[in-house]
């Protein structure tokens, strides 16, 4: 197909020219027709569950049934208005905004320290790793059944032992003041393990010999962390953040098991709230609105991370 | 401090004296003790005797009267042999179907040159960014529309393709060197023979790695079968220790509850501690999940 072959030249101009483009379509495509089929089961299910459910959701949020047997009826964007509007579903925001705040500090403080004290591998550092990620492993729902009894009001295991040191307890999960603090209690306690093995493997790339140096110009361990080993992080930081941020607006089966939202609303997070609309409500109008405002929160974030990150190594 | 001196042994020389270091080993320590207590009450209280009363139930000294009673209970309470065989249904068929179409679509991205290669891998990624969990009401309407609601089938159906096992698999067909390949083109091996039996054998450790994120994170997913599924001879695991967690805590039934949860999660603890070092380094890479 060269333009090199003299011959081939006037049959080529002859041709109307987009025979020649389909002509050259039809080669390009016969020679990915295998890659194509290797790729269609996954699309397949791909486009059923990830581009038509994200398509069904942006229909479904733009009608309404007045009563659950009245036929559809196109409402436009009164079912996201309508979800705004709803005090459940900014109280849910809110709510999900402290968690999400409330579990990601802490679950990264504390994988950080998990991970700079058990950096070195010897048979006591693989135990205590092993303890500190048996909690990522167990369903939330038997997290959940655990952290039921431990908050019980007066015979449960933190009454049981701390209530000799207190006076006056809450009602953990009962006092809504309290009850969203509880339920970030559990979800710390089952993150931090998990992004523990980030940090370790983050640790992995701080220099030995730039410590040692550090240690030689008089640095002491602070100045050490603060100045080579932070900087070094800097990148699972953001990745750890970005995953807590992900896990805070779908890990909500601890409030279905212990709260169900409640007090007063005062443990709905978003996800719940979507289950409640749809499955308690049947109102999938609101439940499509309120996931087409959450995609949009989420999609947003991670083209963020994803600015932030190449922007610094552009920058560096 | 003989065991901590020990421990820093390998530290260098200079610094084996600083405090700090060994102040944050010794709270991480007490830490590691705290984050056990929930699973060392599971335990004590799975053994612990209703004789107790409700008043000793959060007492972590284990009784001196141990009883498997709370076992045989939760036992009769809960069907969970059938809970733990629709569990098992779900993870081994969505991973088996996983497993055909990572490979092929990781071949596909590592190996093959096609027209639209980059859009195709960002349709695929966009399966990463569009966190699966949120979708559970458009999904539910799709497995309805196919006739799969309340069916073991309709719980796995989303999961069938996955973007980070195909991301997984591309890179580990990339660094299999090309001259095996070639060497069995010259034989006249197919493409499918090729993918069999050089490429897949050789992908072992991250066929596994995938395996294991899959399986542990199916085997606790709870919203998602919960909402597909009806009838109480198909729930999984997760949904029927809600249930059961439920009707024992209206009876104040701690200890049962305790046993039954001591059920649930003993088979992936028990994997967890023999294949340790496989579970930690695959979950490193479910990063991306």
């Amino acid at each position: 197909m060269s333009l090199a072959e003299p011959a081939a030249l006037p049959v080529a101009a002859s041709a109307p020219p987009h025979l020649h483009i389909l002509k050259r379509f039809a080669t390009r495509f016969k020679t990915s027709l295998p890659a194509y089929l290797l790729l269609l089961p996954s699309l397949v299910f791909l486009a059923l569950f990830t581009y038509g459910a994200m398509g069904r959701v942006l229909v479904d949020a733009l009608y309404q049934r007045a009563t659950p047997k009245a036929p559809l009826r196109f409402v436009g964007l009164d079912n996201i208005s309508a979800v705004l509007a709803d005090p459940a579903f900014t109280g849910a925001v809110i709510n999900n905004l402290v968690y999400a705040v409330g579990t990601a500090i802490p679950s990264i403080g504390l994988a950080l320290l998990f991970a700079l004290a058990l950096a070195r591998t010897n048979a006591v550092t693989s135990a205590l790793r092993a303890t500190l990620f048996l909690p990522v492993l167990i369903p939330m729902v038997a997290a959940s059944a655990l952290f039921l009894f431990i908050f019980l009001p007066n015979v449960g295991l933190l009454d049981y032992y701390i209530g000799q040191l207190l006076p006056v307890l809450p009602n953990w999960l009962g006092d809504s003041d309290v009850a969203l603090y509880a339920i970030m209690v559990i979800t710390i306690w089952k993150n931090a393990g998990y992004y523990m093995l980030f940090f370790l493997a983050g640790l992995q790339s701080v220099p030995e010999d730039v410590m040692e140096a550090a240690h030689l110009d008089g640095a002491g361990p602070w100045a050490r962390f603060r100045h080579i080993t932070l900087p070094e992080l800097k990148p699972t930081f953001l990745f750890v953040t970005v995953i807590a941020i992900l896990n805070a607006v779908t890990q909500v089966d601890h409030v279905f098991v212990m709260t169900k939202g409640g007090p007063s609303n005062a443990t709905n997070l978003v996800l719940f709230y979507i289950y409640q609309q749809a499955v308690e409500h049947y109102d999938i109008g609101k439940a499509s609105a309120a996931t087409l405002l959450t995609l949009a929160a989420l999609m947003g974030l991670t083209a963020l991370s994803f600015r932030t990150m190449a922007n610094r190594e552009g920058g560096a | 401090m003989t065991l901590i001196d020990w421990l820093y042994k390998d530290a260098p020389l200079a610094t084996r004296r600083e405090i700090t270091p060994k102040l944050g080993f010794l709270l991480t320590v007490l830490l590691a003790l705290v984050w056990l207590v929930p699973f060392l009450w599971m335990g004590v209280a799975t053994l612990r005797p209703a004789s107790d009363g409700i008043n000793l139930m959060a007492e972590l000294m284990p009784s001196l009267k141990p009883t498997l009673d709370n076992i045989r209970d939760a036992w009769e309470i809960g069907d969970f042999p059938r809970y733990f065989l629709n569990t098992t249904i779900i993870c081994t068929g969505i991973l088996s179907v996983q497993f055909v179409t990572i490979t092929l679509a990781g071949f596909a991205f590592a190996r093959l040159d096609f027209a639209g290669k980059s859009l195709l891998f960002y349709l695929f990624l966009m399966q990463l960014m569009l966190v699966p969990v949120l979708l559970i009401v458009p999904n539910l309407r799709i497995v309805a529309q196919f006739g799969l609601y309340d069916t073991l089938a309709g719980v796995m159906m989303p999961f069938f393709a996955s973007a980070f096992g195909t991301f997984l698999m591309r890179q580990a067909f990339e660094a299999i060197p090309t001259e095996l390949e070639d060497a069995a083109l010259i034989d006249g091996a197919s493409l499918f023979q090729r993918i069999r039996h050089i490429y897949v054998p050789l992908s072992m450790p991250s066929f596994s790695a995938f395996a294991i994120i899959s399986v542990t994170s199916h085997w606790n997913d709870f919203l998602w079968p919960l909402m597909v599924i009806n009838s109480p001879d198909k729930r999984p695991l997760t949904v029927g220790l809600s249930v059961f967690t439920a009707t024992a805590e209206g009876t104040q039934a701690w200890g049962t509850i305790a046993a039954g949860t001591l059920m649930v999660i003993a088979p992936l603890l028990i994997t967890f501690l023999i294949f340790q070092k496989r579970f930690i380094s695959s979950f490193v890479t479910s990063g991306i999940k």
